[in-house]
């Protein structure tokens, strides 16, 4: 009964830790560069991928919906509600679900591992803040890198929805961009990527606090990774709806 | 030197250390043996502080670690050396970042006093054609040696090693065992082996422990051992048909 609360309890205790002076900046900064690579640069290839596709399926439903509306809606409004969608919500927060399966479970996955094998307890007997050491590295690199993910995200589902024109001929690249040059609050881009902070906070310390307290072989690391995932992606749709009933409610 | 007064060690309702007190000394290689379940890898991380006693002291040179302070604690394990039973390479480094790490982390060296003490040390444990290897590249034997090379690459005073042996085969064990004498006389460490390896206990045993069931059932030396009256002790070091035989003709060797 006792035991979601004594987590929440010992995953803050886990941050507290994370949090504690590094013991050797120049360690740490080689570190965040490696994480940098490891958690950003590795994920950009799946975030192009998905932000060009869904950007295209997004414009083309918009498209969809707007022609069998009972009021004629112009066709340059394409462009405007694609940008909107990716914007408010697909970017930075299914991109950041997709970042919480892919770059949680290697995460979970690497410093389990690291447990199992007695890799955290060589640090520890080095006299070396092991968590800080793990942890605080990858919060870095996420709270960098991240938003300049999602950015990248924004500016491919864009160009995704403007091929889908081009490719289906419904809508021209002239309407597109007149729709994306419609008026728009300068707020949305501020609320999406303080919502791609939390997201990336979450992403780094959930996985990571799973990862740690691995018990066992290599079963108990396959075991917490998956539950590190499941539950990162939970927090994620909790806080987009904490965020938004705070920011836009 | 090394005390432990009197350490026991319970978790939850399993008393896995019950007082145990014992004395490692400088310059020689103590050994901890003992069966599977014996107490003897709580023991070793009682003695790493990976884990605290639940009653009982430990001394470092008549300091009671449980009463250091963060920077004497530091201090204190800036002395010490670990090899792991599963080595615990750091898989994300090469074996020469491996060994450069601790260095790295606290020795307030240029980058080329480090790489000269990496090399050497490398070189030491005849691995210098191995540097930009990954663990995942390396034997088993490879691996121990790398981990050895990382445990005494800062001058440590204290070099613990958990079942170095394990998993090698009779000849690289034999090697690592007189690499572990070697580098205690050179470095004149105080050097800790946990164990279940006759060959090691017949070969460095300097001072060995016999832990059963969390107590402290025998100590004595190599040669002691030999003679040993302990039923537990000669059950677990002689239960091979061929060290009892060796032992048999031995003690009739010693009574003519």
């Amino acid at each position: 009964m006792f035991q979601p609360v004594s987590s929440i309890g010992k995953y803050f205790l886990f941050l507290y830790e994370a949090f504690k002076k590094p013991q050797n900046l120049k360690v740490y900064y080689k570190l965040i560069m490696r994480e940098i690579n490891d958690l950003g640069i590795n994920s950009l290839g799946l975030v192009l991928f998905t932000s060009l596709f869904v950007g295209a399926v997004v414009a083309i439903q918009m498209y969809n919906n707007f022609d069998g509306a009972a009021i004629p809606i112009p066709v340059y409004y394409v462009g405007f509600a694609t940008k909107t969608v990716l914007v408010l919500e697909f970017c930075p927060t299914i991109i950041s679900v997709i970042l919480g399966g892919k770059v949680g479970s290697f995460i979970a996955s690497s410093i389990g591992t690291m447990k199992v094998t007695e890799q955290i307890d060589a640090l520890d007997v080095m006299g070396i803040n092991s968590i800080s050491f793990l942890v605080l590295p990858k919060i870095i690199a996420a709270l960098v890198f991240f938003p300049i993910l999602i950015m990248i995200s924004m500016v491919l589902g864009i160009y995704g929805g403007y091929l889908a024109g081009i490719i289906t001929n419904k809508w021209s690249a002239i309407d597109y961009i007149q729709g994306l040059q419609m008026p728009f609050r300068d707020f949305y881009f501020v609320y999406a990527f303080i919502k791609v902070l939390f997201f990336a906070f979450i992403i780094a310390t959930i996985p990571a606090y799973y990862g740690y307290n691995v018990k066992g072989g290599s079963l108990e690391v396959g075991r917490s990774s998956t539950q590190a995932v499941v539950w990162t992606i939970v927090m994620i749709i909790i806080m987009n709806l904490i965020l938004t009933h705070i920011m836009l409610g | 030197m090394i005390k432990v007064e009197n350490i026991t060690k319970i978790f939850g309702e399993n008393t896995v250390l019950k007082g145990v007190s014992a004395q490692f000394e400088k310059g020689k290689t103590n050994l901890i043996i003992g069966q599977s379940g014996s107490g003897k890898t709580v023991f070793l991380k009682c003695l790493l502080g990976l884990f605290q006693p639940t009653t009982g002291r430990i001394l470092y040179e008549d300091k009671d670690s449980s009463k250091l302070t963060t920077a004497e604690l530091q201090f204190l394990r800036n002395d010490i050396g670990m090899v792991f039973q599963g080595s615990a390479l750091f898989d994300s480094m090469t074996i020469f970042e491996n060994v450069r790490f601790p260095l790295e982390m606290f020795m307030n060296q240029s980058n080329s006093e480090m790489d000269d003490r990496v090399s050497e040390v490398l070189k030491r444990v005849n691995l210098e054609k191995a540097h930009s290897k990954f663990p995942s590249e390396a034997s088993g034997g490879m691996q121990k040696r790398v981990a050895i090379a990382r445990a005494i690459v800062h001058n440590p005073k204290y070099l613990f090693c958990d079942e170095p042996n394990s998993g090698l085969d009779p000849q690289t064990s034999g090697l690592i065992d007189e690499l572990l004498k070697e580098i205690t006389e050179e470095y004149n460490t105080t050097t800790v082996i946990n164990t279940h390896d006759m060959n090691s206990v017949m070969e460095i045993g300097e001072k060995i422990i016999f832990l059963k069931d969390g107590l402290l059932e025998w100590e004595g030396t190599k040669n002691e051992i030999l003679t040993a009256d302990n039923k537990h002790v000669i059950d677990f070091v002689y239960s091979s048909k061929l060290f009892k035989t060796m032992r048999q003709g031995m003690l009739e060797d010693l009574k003519k």
